[in-house]
Order: C-alpha cells, then structure tokens, then sequence
C-alpha cells in the first residue's frame, strides 16, 4: 500500500538525518584536535612549542646582524597564591643564540600544591620561530609548604624568524590544578 | 493515517497535550512563543529600567547580568526559534498539499519538550529573585563564554546546561520532521521549484539546524565534563584553550542567526508578491541566494571573533567571507523591491509589516556590513553598535516578519478578520517605538559605550533615557497585538474571513475553507 511505502521512505530519511545529527555532534569534539592540529602547523595563537625540542639544527649560525627583544610577563591565576616571577625581565638575543633564563616561584601557603604555567606568545608571527629546548612549562611544578624554587627555560629564536620581528612578549600564567593532580586527571601537560 | 475518518479530534486537555494534528500543535508553538516573547521582554524591560539613568537604581549587577543572559536566551530558543517552527507546523502541510506533518508524534515530542526546557531556565530566574539566598541564575552573557561559564558559573548553570539540551533535542526533532515532510509529501505536481518561498527557507534552515544544533549540543557538553568530570576543553591549567570555547560556539552561533532569519525571508516573500499583486521577481535566484547564504554561513563564524587575536590571514578570510555575505542579501532585498515596482500595490497589514521589515532588517544588514570591516570591528565589537545591529535584524527583522506572518494567515487560521484598528494601533506604535529604542543605540556604540554593564558614562545619559522610553513603549505597544490575537482567535469576533482571504493571494493554503478545518488535504490536490 501507498502508506507502508511512504513511511519505509520516511524511516530512510528519519535515519539518514539522524547519522548527519551524529556526525555534527562528534565534529563539534573534533573541533577541539582540529583547532591544536591548526594552530601548531600554522604557528598561530601565540603557541609554541609543547614538547621540548631535542636537537638543535646542525650548524645554526648565530645572527649577528641583529637582535630580537624578549620580554617575559608572569602571572598568577586569580586563585593561586604563589609568588611567580622573571628573574630578568628581558633579554636581547640574537637569532640562533642559545639563551637560558629563570624563573623563581614561591609557594606562599602552608600547604603542599601543585601548580601549571601555560605560555603564550606575542606576536603570533614569532611563535613557530620562538623554540624552547628546556621549559618548565613542559611539566607540572609541585611545590611543598612555602617552598620555593627556581625553574629554567632555555630558548633559541630560529634564524628565519621575519626580520619585522624586534620585540617578542612570552606571558606564562601560573594555574593551581593541585587537587586535579591528586585525583590524577592531568598528566604533564603533553602535546595535545 | 489509515483511520483518519473514524477519528475524531480529541476534547479538552488531551487535545493539545496528546495532538499529533499540525495546526494544533502550530497553534501551541506560536501561543508559547508568544509567552516566551512577553516573558523575554519583562527581563529586558529590568535592564531598560536599570540604563534609563547613570548610576545603580533598580538592581544589583550581578542580577543585571543575569537578565542580559537570560533574556538573550529566552528571545532566541523560546521566542524566534519556536515562533518559526509554529509557522512552519501550520503552513508546510498547507503550502505542499499534505494531509500533515510526516512524523506527527515526534512532532508531538518536540513541542512538549520545550515548556519543560523553558520552565528550567525561567525557574533558575525566579529563584534568582525570590528563592532563598537568592542563588544567581545564569548570568555569563548569552553567548555563555568559557570560563565564565565553566570555571565561574554558578550552580544554576548545570540547570541551564540540561535546558539548553532540551531546546536542541526539540529543535532538531523539528527539523527532522521539515525535512522529511518536504521531502516525501509533497502533492503531486509539486515540483520542488514549483514550492513557496516559505517552503523552501524553512527546508534550507532545517539542513542548518541538523548541521549546528549538535554543535551546540557538544559545546553545552564540553561544558558539563569540564565543570565536574575532570576535563580541560577550556580550561587553560589542564592543556585547553577558552578560545576554542569561542570558535566553537560560533561555528554553531552564526548559522543560527541564518535559522532565526531564513524563514522570514520566506514569510515576506510570500506577502509581497500578494500585496503587489505580481508573481516574486527572481523566483529561483530567491532559492539559489537562500541556499548560498546558508552555505557561506559556515565559514565566517570568526567574524565575531576578530579581537581575540588571529593572524591576519584569518583576519582577512573572515572579512571577505563576511562581506560576500551581503551579496546573496542584497540580492533578496532587491527581489522584493523589484516585485513591489509597478505593482498595484494595497497596504494591508501584513503589506505594512513586510515593507517595515525590508527597510529595516536593509539598516541592520548595513551596520552588520560595517561590523565585519575587521579593523573597524576592533572599535565596535562588544559596544552598543552591536547591540543596534541585532536588535535591528532580529527584532525588526525576524519578530517584524512573525507578526506580518500572524495578520497574513491569521484569517485562515481563526475564520476571522483581525481587528484592523488595534492591528494598526500595534503596527504604528511599534515601528515608531522600535526605532526610537534601537536608532540611538548606534550612536551610543560609536561614542564608546560598552555593552552588558549595569552603568555608564555621564556623556550617554540623555541617550539612554529616550531608549528606555523607546522600551517601555515598544513593550506596552505588544499587549495591542495580545488583544488582537485574543479577539479573533478565543472570542472569534470580527468580519468573516473568506476563504481566499486576500484578493492577490496564490497557493495551495487558500484554497481550503477559513478557519482551516482540522483535517485538509486527505486526498491530495493536483498541482498543475
Ligand atoms: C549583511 C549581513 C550581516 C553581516 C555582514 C553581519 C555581521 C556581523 C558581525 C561582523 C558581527 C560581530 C560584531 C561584533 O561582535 O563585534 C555581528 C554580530 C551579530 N549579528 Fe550580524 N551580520 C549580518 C546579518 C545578521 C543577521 C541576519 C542576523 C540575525 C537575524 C544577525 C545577528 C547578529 C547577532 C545576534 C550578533 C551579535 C552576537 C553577540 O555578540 O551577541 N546578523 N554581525
Ligand atoms: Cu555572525
């Protein structure tokens, strides 16, 4: 009859429209690999690197022609009540050269905590060129009862990086996750 | 239905709470959204009250917070979305020659789905006001940015998280059932070139619905997880980005202001061509224009994101994209003005709202024009300038082209001429009152007032002053169109409606008895 015909076409549709629906809600979590996948190969949204570079190009010549200015910003989350500082608040360095600097942070409770501190650059430009061989942005910094440490990260600005490019601002701001660390839902921070 | 003769439509309560019949469950769309609308303007009249001087006068800021999110969401999920879903119930089956919807109990589902959705919303509110403590509600903007909305939400917001699930599972069932009825049961002879306007935008917004509302869906989710179950989506301590909350909820939040105006482009070129008393000019390019719309309405989501810092050739590509969005726009609003040339044009109505909504949804499409210049975007994102802009498309937009839809067919539904005189009350307060509410709002953004703060400078006062009078104009000219509608749809007074109703009219919805009876089109109609 003309009616079972017309529901088993509707039954195919109602299908068809459901999958679609399916799809669309597993690609809005798509979006959020889509999105790091993205940013890291186009070297945008200020990320750099989040996993320590382990080789430095062979024969990386140092530019002496000129100089880029770093500048380091820290901060602390609202809610996270460790001391976190630069130890200089720049440096100028020259393209290829190989630079260390510190930070020192300070666990002003007298509680045992963990803390994360998540980069970022400006101008977005400088970031696929702004390498960082060591940093401890790489790992989780735990820290007992007002303790304090110093923590280094040592960089290199790669020589392509655009000649427009004088002055680099890196902003680390500094997060509690010490009861997300307990529960052990955080590992180190890994590439996403 | 096999037993559609036998069956006779049930009484009482269990007539609409068990209706699977489209118009009935039409009619109980348009009535909520219609609720939703003065509920949805009682909020907005608290923050009017609270900007009509400098300074803190009527509420607390947090409570002002609260009414900007709540009244955005009541507008957009309970007024406009459902409004249009009510028109499509009604008028698809009638415009296609179908005896009903395809899917009539999930048509039934997704309707009642939606008070319950909306009484969890307006309960946070209410307990915001009254309740013990008075715990805040919602009250992260409607566009609920992370983490605002995560990390800083209140309680109320997992309540908002479960209603904004609601409204996408109702909205999609909706959509789903469009489809598949426009899609399967049509008359024979209607061609899909041969479908209204209305038909086909409503078939475009539906595809849009299916495609963003999961979206929606995901972000409310990644919410969720990350308030209590350990993820990070935007939490930047645990490897996210809040950015990306943007990016997604945009990827969903631009379509959707195609799904709120899709269908009044159909609604006023169904009126036009009636009251010019010519066929539309440019029938296919109308549909090819929708559609292209609807494409490009999925690549220019970051054009609301233009300040979070994108690299200039993202920069770029939302701008361009943004603009060739106007094209397709533009093309419509020359489509209509082309169909009302030399045509023997009357002013009923239903004429009088759709020519109100083509020249002021044009201003709206203009300052979105100049919104998406992204260096000038940089002054006026997040300032009353945008407030204008969408209050111009969506308000004098989408609800101008509702209420042209209600006294164009409100005949046919009720049997009844609308009460012409509190009609025209309504329709000359209104457009007055509109502009006087939105106009200066442009003037305000441009000088620098930003928007959702419970105060401002000294130098906007008198401004906001005659936008406050605008509002409470604009608010107490709705209760004309509630008088209006109780006359002829519950005290049924007023002339008797023929069944062509209007002199011009074309389709298939004119040819059935007014008021529609509750059954039409149990045989077909043949479309020549
Ligand atoms: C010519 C077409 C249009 C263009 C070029 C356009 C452009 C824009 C741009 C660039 C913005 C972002 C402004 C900012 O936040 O800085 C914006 C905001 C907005 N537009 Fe449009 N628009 C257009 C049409 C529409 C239509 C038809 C609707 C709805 C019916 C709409 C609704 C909105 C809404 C709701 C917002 C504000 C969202 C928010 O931040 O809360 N626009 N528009
Ligand atoms: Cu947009």
């Amino acid at each position: 009859m003309a009616e079972d015909k017309l529901s088993r076409v509707n039954r195919r549709s109602i299908t068809k429209l459901m999958i679609a629906v399916v799809c669309m809600f597993g690609f809005a979590y798509a979006l959020a690999p889509l999105y790091y996948a993205v940013c890291e190969a186009l070297g945008i949204g200020g990320r750099t690197n989040s996993v320590p570079i382990v080789e430095v190009p062979e024969g990386m010549q140092k530019d002496e022609d000129r100089s880029v200015l770093v500048q380091f910003v820290t901060r602390s989350a609202q809610g996270m009540p460790w001391d976190f500082e630069p130890m200089e608040r720049s440096v100028r360095v020259h393209p290829g050269e190989i630079k260390a600097v510190n930070f020192r942070v300070r666990n002003r409770t007298g509680e045992d905590m963990v803390g994360q501190a998540i980069p970022s650059l400006v101008p977005g430009q400088a970031a696929p060129h702004f390498k960082k061989t060591q940093c401890f942005c790489f790992d989780q910094q735990p820290l007992v009862a007002e303790g304090e440490e110093v923590m280094p990260m040592i960089f290199y600005l790669d020589p392509a990086i655009p000649r427009s490019v004088t002055t680099i601002t890196l902003s680390y701001t500094l997060y509690d996750i010490t009861e997300r660390a307990r529960a052990g839902e955080v590992a180190a921070r890994q590439a996403p | 239905m096999a037993d559609h003769h036998e069956h006779h439509a049930p009484t009482g309560w269990r007539r609409w709470l068990l209706s699977t019949n489209h118009k009935d469950i039409g009619s109980l769309y348009l009535w909520f959204s219609f609720a939703m609308f003065l509920v949805g303007g009682l909020l907005a009249m608290v923050i009017r009250a609270e900007l009509m001087y400098p300074g803190m006068q009527v509420v607390d800021p947090d409570f002002f917070n609260q009414m900007t999110t709540t009244h955005g969401l009541i507008m957009v999920f309970g007024a406009v979305m459902p409004a249009f879903v009510g028109l499509a119930n009604w008028m698809i089956p009638l415009m296609i020659g179908a005896p009903d919807m395809a899917l009539p109990r999930m048509n039934n589902w997704s309707f009642w789905i939606l008070p319950f959705a909306f009484a969890i919303l307006i309960g946070s509110v209410l307990m915001s006001a009254f309740g013990p403590g008075n715990p805040p509600a919602p009250n992260f903007g409607w566009t609920f940015y992370a983490p605002l909305s995560t990390t800083y939400g209140p309680a109320s917001t997992d309540f908002f998280i479960l209603s904004v699930h609601l409204m996408g599972i109702s909205s999609i069932m909706g959509a789903i059932n469009v489809i598949v009825t426009v899609m399967n049961m049509r008359a024979p002879g209607m061609t899909m070139m041969k479908m209204p306007l209305f038909v086909w935008t409503w078939l475009i917004t539906a595809f849009l619905l299916i495609a963003v509302m999961p979206v929606l869906a995901g972000a409310v989710t990644m919410m969720l997880t990350d308030r209590h179950f350990g993820t990070s989506f935007f939490d930047a301590a645990g490897g996210g980005d809040p950015v990306l909350f943007q990016h997604i909820f945009w990827f969903f939040g631009h379509p959707e202001v195609y799904i709120m105006i899709l269908p009044a482009f159909g609604v006023v070129s169904a009126i036009i061509p009636t009251f010019a008393r010519k066929p539309l000019f440019g029938y296919a390019s109308m549909v090819y224009a929708t559609a292209s719309i609807a494409l490009l309405s999925f690549v220019v989501w970051a054009h609301h994101m233009f300040t979070v810092g994108m690299p200039l050739a993202g920069m770029l590509f939302f701008m361009y994209m943004t603009m060739l969005i106007s094209v397709p726009t533009g093309v419509k609003v020359f489509n209509w003005v082309a169909t009302m040339w030399r045509g023997s044009l009357t002013f009923e109505l239903p004429m009088k709202w759709a020519i109100a909504f083509v020249i002021l949804f044009t201003i709206g499409g203009l300052s979105g024009l100049m919104l998406s210049i992204t260096p000038v975007d940089f002054q006026y994102h997040d300032s009353y300038f945008v407030v204008a802009h969408f209050h111009y498309v969506l308000v004098s937009g989408a609800v101008f082209s509702m209420f042209a839809a209600v006294y164009y067919w409100l005949p046919k539904w009720t049997g009844v001429m609308y009460d012409k005189f509190w009609g025209e009350v309504h329709f000359w307060s209104s457009l007055i009152s509109v502009n006087l509410l939105f106009f200066p709002m442009h003037f305000v953004g441009l000088a620098g007032m930003p928007r959702r703060y419970a105060d401002y400078a000294l130098q906007f006062a008198d401004y906001n002053w005659w936008i406050t009078i605008g509002a409470f104009w604009f608010g107490i000219s709705q209760l004309f169109l509630l008088w209006v509608l109780i006359k002829a749809c519950f005290l049924k007074k007023g002339e008797k409606a023929t069944d062509e109703v209007w002199e011009g009219a074309d389709g298939l919805e004119w040819t059935v008895p007014s008021p529609a009876p509750f059954h039409t089109f149990d045989t077909p109609p043949v479309v020549k």
